[in-house]
């Protein structure tokens, strides 16, 4: 599998996920956001970080990058697409995920591990993952509050779209184990199709003992 | 054109003395122009003129030190061509004025002190002091503080792993903001200041220049007043953004072979940065300000010499790359211009409108700048006090209770994750522990890093505090099972024209210096922030201590949380009791009087040395240095950080009882035994003469005393946890 | 010409910026405020005679970037010097 990681002026993220990929056996390329075209690629990742600094909305000035056209076409021949933490803001601001991304509801940004549920785990991503597994994988982020309307939600739930969940150490999807406000503690979606996904958590930051956890790897594994 | 005279020259902030010096160093009277430069350069924050003198005499060396104070940062020798670059600094006065863009800044400029040498930063730690929280305004500078700190740091993707946050009254009108950056580079590829090549081209790079911050050089030595909130103005704005930018554009030329000397523009901007490059390489410089990027219209010579912009970095490029690092800003979407050339003129020049508009001697500028020798006077240690009719009837449970949910000594999660503290992906030891450990990366070593700094210990005896401070931190690193190498300090200090305040400076130099030596522990780095001061009430006297160390091998780090039920645990080191200026009889009893607890070095080093071993043997489980609120709130620590509980045991009156608990004598580590090493242990301590006391084991869940308390761990955490939730509940 | 661009959150969405603003506010002293709702302001000067066709300048950028039409709605007005 190749995979191609799109760096944008202001993503931090971007070494951090190419070292997971490459752990886990995918050949990876680094794609600066003003090339006209991508490399050949199975995958390409959208990194976390402050792309332009996070102005005017989160992800909404790196969606109209040259790249993003690219990216946009990928998608439609249903090649793969993963955007973690700034880049699922990428995604929704591009539209190839639904929804948005808004500031979390306590105003602080939060950088702690945390658990999520897989809801569906017969994506393109979660495929070596269990049905209501728990993942710990830590988050980092001011704007990671998912909203979507009453219409939507409903579309998501239908459609399997709802892939990660905030719950709590024993599985348990409520108030107190939601770190940000997000609707329904939607934590990762993927698109109808199934071959774009989007999370806030950070898998990269989760693939190494040293680091503390390895649940993160399960979505990397899945990828191959 | 404003009347340059000996009026305005004091309005500059300077003495007219130092006018009149002025005046002799150049032959003339200096115009408008010349006047700023010089009132920016001989002021405190940039000419060290009350504490140079003194900061000369510490201990800067050592068979890892590759480069010691002098330069932007300190530089270390990490082992097979790696360094590491480190360095501390205060933003005290902006912060206090605009608590965001003040520690923001403050987090921006130490890094560019730091990659300015060719150094990738991996992490980030601060010393943040603030007022009473009932005092009005802190907890308006703690939100703000802590959101800036975190605001700039995760934009440009630097983990901050490490830090200390206190609150005292002393802070009320001065809060404290240090910020230390570590980086990391290879060892024949490390950046300096010095300029070479007459001809060469200077180049500016970054942000455009505006009139942020004019004189915020100025404002760092002064005292705050009634009108300091008029200076509001005078506040530095940081983008993140572009500075995450800068970084990538110099990181990318520095790889090339094109850069003779690069400084970032920091205190004073494009004034120092221009001015020490030319001196060092005892050269001049010619700068045509015409060329210089502004974003705001009409900005006079005055102006753009002093402007405090941010995100920007001089260069002196070799003749002939200009193209090739001009391809590199423009990429990044940064301004590159050249603006001037190295001369061999020993001065500095400024062309404005085809006029020559400023020509000063750069010597007389630095190296010329004035050196004091203020009063000082010199501090005994303090009468002994006997406690024991305070605390015969104190109850322990209720004592260790006051502690743990006191703001001071509270869980500081609230604080910390507010920052990114995994970005990276190279924090093996997360905030909250003796020390934080990064990784380097690529490499199976880490570097582990600590801030401290006991400032009431400091206040009751100055030289005391200093050295405990720096003990402090080497005992932090050992604990993680790194190898203290090299420190980074941070004095802040009231007004140097006291004679009270003069000697508490010197008397921390000093105690600073026998410390260093005594541990083959040297100073790389620092800065000097004085005149925290207050309608006249100065803060205590802070000398934060950075200090970092190399884990040989990050599979050996050592951590605080006990690991299992049934191991034994043990103290290392003499406890005699000492209370006076302890968390316990300052905090819980309010009682400030008596001396802060002895430090005997001689101990240190070997108590150290012999933990140190320890850990490297693979003998011991868990490690945490004993500190603040003595044996008791070690031992609490460690349970709370591993939900595992403790049985000990202690004997005597109540008095020896507490004595025993919380005293902070110093020197002393808590250590976790499994049972089938506690005899090898005991033998090697007995060889070096190391005092070793078992005072209990681990259990499961319970936190006991024998006879005298019996609490949940859950309970603890509790209490712990609770402060900073409540206090920001609205 | 100077156009004043409005962009401000859609009725349902929540605010919690907007929400700890107004108990701010309220902490101050500053009663009996219903409601408070943070939204953003852009001048925009565009070198561009005609008002009609700088407002339909103006409408194109909000719909293509300086507003979130998922959640934002938005104004456009030219301001008389």
């Amino acid at each position: 599998m190749k995979a191609s990681v799109i760096v944008f002026p202001g993503s931090n993220c971007d070494r951090d996920v190419k070292i997971s990929l490459e752990k886990f056996g995918i050949k990876t390329s680094m794609v600066w956001h003003a090339d006209a075209k991508l490399p050949k690629s199975d995958l390409v990742v959208l990194p976390g970080g402050f792309s332009y600094g996070d102005y005017l909305r989160c992800g909404s000035i790196a969606s109209k990058s040259r790249i993003m056209k690219e990216v946009t076409a990928h998608s439609k021949k249903g090649g793969l697409v993963m955007g973690i933490c700034n880049g699922f803001q990428v995604l929704v601001e591009s539209q190839l995920l639904p929804g948005v991304l808004i500031r979390n509801i306590n105003l602080k940004f939060i950088c702690k591990n945390i658990t999520v549920k897989v809801t569906n785990n017969k994506t393109n991503f979660t495929s070596k993952t269990s049905r209501n597994s728990i993942l710990e994988i830590p988050i980092a982020h001011n704007e990671g509050n998912y909203f979507a309307n009453k219409d939507l939600i409903n579309e998501l739930e239908d459609n399997n779209q709802i892939v990660l969940q905030y719950c709590d150490a024993a599985g348990n999807i409520n108030e107190q184990s939601n770190p940000n406000g997000s609707i329904k503690n939607i934590a990762g979606i993927i698109n109808k199709k199934g071959n774009v996904f989007g999370l806030m958590p950070h898998p990269e930051r989760a693939a190494d003992e040293l680091l503390g956890g390895i649940d993160g790897s399960l979505i990397f594994k899945s990828l191959k | 054109m404003q009347k340059v005279n000996q009026e305005l020259a004091i309005k500059h902030g300077l003495t007219a003395e130092e006018y009149n010096k002025i005046i002799k160093l150049m032959g003339r009277n200096p115009n408008l122009v010349e006047l700023g430069i010089f009132s920016a350069m001989w002021n405190e924050h940039c000419s060290y003129k009350s504490s140079r003198i003194w900061l000369q005499t510490l201990p800067t060396k050592n068979k890892y030190v590759i480069q010691g104070p002098g330069e932007n940062a300190g530089v270390v020798d990490f082992g097979d061509g790696d360094v590491v670059i480190f360095k501390i600094e205060s933003h005290n006065h902006p912060s206090y004025i605009e608590p965001y863009q003040g520690a923001a800044t403050g987090v921006g400029g130490i890094l560019r002190d730091v990659f300015t040498m060719g150094a990738r930063p991996v992490a980030n730690l601060n010393s943040i002091r603030f007022g009473s929280p009932n005092h009005e305004k802190t907890k308006y500078l703690l939100n703000g503080v802590v959101s800036g700190i975190g605001g700039y740091g995760n934009c440009i993707g630097v983990p901050t792993v490490g830090g200390e946050t206190e609150f005292d009254e002393c802070y009320n009108g001065n809060i404290l903001v240090n910020a230390m950056n570590i980086g990391v580079a290879k060892k024949n590829k490390v950046f300096y200041s010095i300029a070479s090549g007459v001809g060469n081209p200077v180049v500016y790079v970054g942000s455009k220049t505006g009139r942020d911050g004019i004189h915020g050089a100025t404002m760092a030595s002064a005292e705050f007043d009634e009108d300091s909130e008029s200076k509001k103005p005078t506040v530095q704005v940081g983008d993140p953004f572009t500075e995450k930018l800068l970084l990538e554009a110099c990181l990318e030329l520095m790889q090339k072979k094109s850069i003779v000397s690069i400084q970032d523009m920091g205190a004073a901007g494009l004034t120092s940065s221009s001015i020490e490059m030319a001196s060092k390489g005892d050269l001049g410089i010619k700068i045509n300000l015409n060329l210089i990027p502004c974003r705001e219209n009409n900005m006079t010579p005055y102006e753009i010499m002093l402007s405090e912009s941010q995100e920007r970095m001089l260069i002196v490029l070799k003749k002939g790359k200009e193209k090739e690092a001009r391809k590199i800003f423009e990429k990044w979407g940064l301004d590159f211009a050249i603006i001037g050339q190295l001369t061999n003129s020993k001065k500095l020049e400024l062309e404005f409108n085809k006029k020559n508009v400023c020509s000063i001697p750069i010597h007389s500028l630095g190296d010329n700048a004035p050196k004091y020798k203020r009063d000082f006077i010199t501090y005994s240690y303090p009468k002994i006090i006997n406690h024991d009719s305070d605390i015969e009837k104190l109850d322990i449970k209720n004592s260790l209770i006051k502690i743990l949910s006191h703001h001071n000594y509270s869980n500081k999660a609230w604080v910390w994750e507010q920052y990114d503290h995994m970005v990276m992906t190279d924090t093996i030891q997360k905030p909250g522990g003796d020390s934080a450990v990064v990784r380097y990366h690529g490499k199976n070593k880490g570097i582990a890093a600590t801030v401290d700094c006991v400032p009431r210990y400091c206040k009751a005896h100055p030289k005391s505090g200093a050295m405990q401070a720096v003990c402090e931190t080497w005992r932090n690193l050992i604990s993680v099972g790194a190898q203290p190498i090299a420190i980074t300090n941070c004095l802040n200090f009231g007004n140097p024209k006291k004679k009270e305040i003069m000697g508490q400076f010197v008397d921390s130099i000093n105690g600073m210096k026998e410390a260093c030596e005594a541990l083959n522990y040297p100073v790389i780095s620092g800065n000097v922030s004085l005149y925290n001061e207050t309608n006249g009430v100065a803060i205590y006297p802070t000398p934060t201590i950075g200090g970092v160390g190399l884990l040989k091998n990050i599979n050996n780090m050592m951590t605080f949380n006990f690991k299992n039920t049934e191991n034994v645990i043990a103290v290392i080191g003499e406890t005699s009791g000492h209370l006076s200026q302890s968390a316990l009889i300052y905090d819980v009893l309010g009682d400030k009087k008596g001396p802060p607890p002895q430090i005997n070095l001689k101990e240190e080093k070997k108590n150290g040395l012999f933990v140190s071993d320890l850990i490297k043997g693979k003998l011991v489980n868990a490690v945490h240095d004993i500190s603040h609120g003595g044996i008791i709130v070690t031992l609490a620590e460690m349970c709370m950080a591993s939900n595992i509980g403790a049985k000990i045991k202690v004997s005597g009156s109540n008095s020896d009882k507490i004595k025993y608990l919380f005293s902070e004598d110093q020197a002393r580590y808590l250590i976790e035994i499994s049972k089938k090493n506690l005899e090898k242990i005991k033998k090697i301590a007995n060889t070096k003469d190391i005092k070793i006391d078992i005072i209990g084991k681990t259990q499961s869940e319970i936190f006991e005393v024998e006879n005298d308390l019996k609490v949940s761990v859950k309970e603890l955490k509790t209490k712990n946890e609770s402060w900073f939730k409540n206090y920001n509940k609205n | 010409m100077k156009l004043q661009v409005i962009v401000t959150l859609k009725k349902d969405v929540l605010d919690p910026q907007g929400s700890a603003i107004k108990s701010s506010l309220s902490n101050m002293g500053f009663k009996n405020i219903e409601s408070l709702r943070q939204g953003k302001t852009f001048e925009i000067i565009v070198k561009e005679k005609d008002e009609k066709v700088a407002l339909s300048k103006a409408k194109d950028m909000c719909e293509k970037l300086l507003a979130n039409l998922t959640i934002e709605d938005y104004s456009v007005k030219a301001i008389k010097e």
